[in-house]
C-alpha cells in the first residue's frame, strides 16, 4: 500500500527527487505524510495536490493516492 | 482546435486565433466581442537581464486546472467559447508565452472573462519560470508581477 509523491520546481530540486513511494497504513492526511518525508523541511509557502487537485493539510490520502509539492506557481 | 493547449514549440498568438475562430465560429453571425490577452517574455526581470526562459509544469494537474478554469469562465459568463494556449519548455525573449481569449456576443463579458482567464492562470495555474541571466545564473522566479 503506497503512495506517489511529486515535486516540481525548486522543491524538486532542493528535495534532490521527482518523484518518490511512501507506504501508508489505513487512512492518513497530507500533514502526517509531511512529517513521514526525510529530514528535509518543506518551505512555509508549499503548496499540495492530491491527485492533481488543490489539497491542504487534513485533505485525507490513501493507498494508490498521488501527492504532489511544490512553491507558488509562477505562469502566464 | 482544442480550448486548452499547452505546447513547446513558439507559436503566432495572431494566427493561432484565427485558426480557432474558423475551426469554431465558421458561419456563426452572433459574436459582437473578442477579447484577447498575449503575455510575452521580457529581456528582463527584477533588474537584471535575461537570456532565456524554461517553463515548468505539472503534466496532468496543469491541463485538468485550465479546464476546469475554462469551464468556471463559461459558467460565469455567456461565452461563446475560451482559448487558452500556453507555452512549456525553453522560451526566448519577444516569444508569446500565453494567449487567453473570450467571445462573447458583447464586450463587457468578453473582457470580464479574459481578464479572469489570465489572472487566475497566473495564479493557480501550476507553472513555474526558471530564468537563465546574462552572467549564466540560473534562478526560479518566485513571484508573478501583480496584475
Amino acid at each position: 500500500m503506497s503512495i506517489t509523491i511529486k515535486y516540481f520546481a525548486s522543491l524538486r530540486e532542493q528535495m534532490g527527487t521527482a518523484e518518490q513511494t511512501l507506504s501508508v497504513k489505513g487512512v492518513a492526511t497530507v500533514a502526517d505524510i509531511v512529517v513521514k518525508l526525510s529530514d528535509t523541511n518543506l518551505p512555509e509557502n508549499t503548496l499540495v495536490a492530491v491527485n492533481q487537485e488543490y489539497a491542504t493539510g487534513s485533505t485525507q490520502v490513501k493507498a494508490g493516492d498521488e501527492i504532489a509539492f511544490f512553491p507558488p506557481v509562477t505562469g502566464g | 482546435m482544442k480550448n486548452i493547449q499547452l505546447q513547446t514549440r513558439p507559436f503566432d498568438p495572431w494566427n493561432e486565433l484565427t485558426k480557432f475562430q474558423q475551426s469554431r465560429f465558421r458561419g456563426k453571425t452572433d459574436i459582437g466581442a473578442t477579447a484577447v490577452f498575449v503575455g510575452t517574455m521580457r529581456d528582463f526581470n527584477e533588474g537584471e537581464n535575461v537570456q532565456t526562459m524554461h517553463l515548468e509544469h505539472y503534466p496532468g494537474m496543469t491541463e485538468k486546472y485550465l479546464g476546469e478554469l475554462v469551464e468556471k469562465a463559461k459558467q460565469d459568463w455567456p461565452l461563446e467559447e475560451c482559448l487558452v494556449i500556453h507555452r512549456v519548455g525553453d522560451i526566448q525573449p519577444s516569444e508569446a508565452i500565453v494567449l487567453t481569449a473570450a467571445w462573447s456576443g458583447h464586450r463587457k463579458e468578453a473582457l470580464e472573462a479574459c481578464r479572469y482567464l489570465i489572472e487566475e492562470l497566473k495564479h493557480n495555474a501550476p507553472f513555474w519560470k526558471k530564468e537563465t541571466l546574462d552572467s549564466g545564473e540560473a534562478r526560479w522566479v518566485e513571484v508573478n508581477t501583480q496584475g
